[in-house]
């Protein structure tokens, strides 16, 4: 079934079998392996991509329905060198072997947009918003984000960082 | 994964000339897919109804309609919900990951099947599965499973956070037939008790297609959705419970409440509002509330610690809304 969509800004066109999941397709058909498969069923989040910039399992979703999307993988977060959020995982040492890192950083990259767009999580004490990123509200929101090696101190050390650097910013905006 | 027919249309009417015998809906597909890799569920044809325009909340008399492909997480975050109905923004919030709330949607999520290992290991016997042959959770480990509306058939629990805080604030499935007429139904009368026959989980008939879900006027009040669970985040309930409370002059005069992790089906028992309305709030009386809603309750070994559980959650959830 011929599938149209936009991945990292460039268009791409495949003929693909309806069962090919978005996973699949990005890994199989287009060579973009950074995104990972883990768990295949949605639990573990290695296969975390941005669909119009939102974050989805990429394994639970077939490929013909993404027809017409943009669709962002670990590697458009880093066209140039190493985005300040990739930088902040290798200074934390946010990973051991790796194999979450792409899922944990695009779904990081969708944590900073929800809390700037006011989504509330679990753990926020209303639901009138603003939200900032604390750590709870981060392990909270990380949390369908899973490291086998239990990298969490460094992970939520990196992403913390790069949302304190991104409020700093906004402050000196105002 | 068996192979199948992908259709999009992007009328309602293509929607329904696309859904023949064997063919199934699909909208966000987060637990659908799952189920079809693991081929527990093997539909000929998917109708994708993602791009129906079913995506907008809109105001519906003094409540709002939300449509049936209004993701989890544009649901928990529209302004209205979060003021209007507290519960089930907080019951949303609590459920999934913030991957899948992104996916999965209000009808879908309505139409989630059960997490029972037993129905998802297709080496076993499973009544919901395969009807007649049997339920390994008979004799197997039992934890997430029911212990309300249960049958010797089957004790699978209804997985839902969003469907129980929906029938706390007594919403309505609205409904299209094959033949396009839609029609409305208490979100009391949507889902079956398993009985003999588990694989039939809802009224729905063959055809038809969740549009959307009606939610009545703000109830106004206090509301609250608590859910326990075995890890902090990122896991299904144990025992939750959806409540909305009106106090007046000290006395509860409005109450309703739901509960997952005990039922098959989203639980609420309406004899246990009864007791509470016009009452004044004491532990001895959300004790006795607890008394009427475990009445029936089968605690099969493994599940004991359910009774302990959802009582002292009622009991607690009640203190707190009634201070």
């Amino acid at each position: 079934m011929k599938t149209s969509f936009t991945v990292n800004g460039s268009p791409f066109s495949l003929d693909i079998d309806p069962r090919v999941t978005l996973l699949d397709a990005l890994r199989d058909h287009l060579n973009l392996t950074g995104s990972k498969k883990g768990c295949d069923h949605g639990r573990c989040g290695a296969c975390t991509v941005l669909v119009d910039g939102r974050r989805i399992n990429a394994c639970l979703s077939l490929a013909v329905m993404h027809d017409g999307d943009e669709i962002t993988t670990v590697e458009g977060l880093c066209k140039d060198g190493r985005s300040p959020l990739q930088s902040a995982f290798v200074r934390h040492d946010g990973m051991q072997c790796g194999y979450c890192t792409p899922g944990q950083l695009c779904s990081a990259t969708a944590v900073f947009r929800e809390i700037a767009d006011g989504w509330p999580s679990h753990v926020s004490e209303t639901l009138d918003g603003p939200y900032a990123l604390t750590r709870e509200e981060l392990a909270e929101r990380m949390s369908g984000n899973i490291c086998r090696c239990s990298c969490y101190p460094g992970i939520n050390a990196a992403i913390l960082e790069i949302a304190e650097e991104d409020a700093g910013h906004a402050e000196a905006a105002e | 994964m068996r192979p199948f027919d992908y259709q999009r249309p992007d009328t309602l009417s293509g929607a329904h000339g696309a859904a023949r015998d064997g063919a199934t809906f699909i909208a966000g597909g987060t637990n659908l897919i799952d189920l079809m890799k693991l081929e527990v569920m093997a539909p000929d044809t998917l109708v994708d109804i993602s791009r129906l325009g079913l995506d907008r909340i809109e105001p519906h008399g003094d409540g709002l309609h939300v449509g049936a492909t209004v993701t989890n997480s544009d649901l928990a975050a529209d302004l209205r919900i979060r003021r209007d109905y507290p519960v089930l923004a907080r019951a949303l919030l609590a459920g999934a990951s913030g991957q899948l709330r992104n996916k999965a949607t209000t009808g879908g999520n309505l139409l989630q099947r059960t997490r029972c290992p037993y129905f998802y290991d297709t080496a076993t016997p499973c009544n919901k599965r395969r009807p007649g042959s049997g339920c390994a959770a008979f004799g197997g480990e039992m934890r997430n499973h029911a212990v309300l509306g249960t049958s010797e058939h089957c004790l699978a629990l209804h997985p839902s956070d969003m469907a129980v805080a929906m029938r706390a604030l007594d919403a309505t499935v609205e409904l299209e037939g094959a033949d396009g007429t839609r029609r409305e139904t208490a979100l009391d009368d949507f889902y079956r008790l398993p009985g003999d026959r588990p694989d039939r989980e809802t009224t729905l008939s063959a055809g038809d297609l969740i549009t959307g879900v009606i939610l009545p006027a703000p109830f106004g009040g206090r509301q609250t959705y608590r859910k326990v669970r075995d890890r902090a985040s990122y896991a299904f309930a144990l025992v939750s419970v959806a409540a909305t409370v009106r106090m007046e002059n000290d006395l509860i005069s409005n109450v309703a409440l739901a509960f997952g992790g005990i039922g098959t089906r989203p639980w609420r028992d309406h004899d246990v509002e009864d007791l509470l309305t016009g009452e004044a709030p004491t532990t001895a009386l959300f004790e006795k509330a607890g008394d009427i809603l475990m009445k029936d309750a089968v605690l099969r070994e493994g599940l004991e610690f359910k009774d302990t559980l959802v009582r002292r959650l009622l009991t607690a959830t009640l203190t707190e809304m009634t201070q």
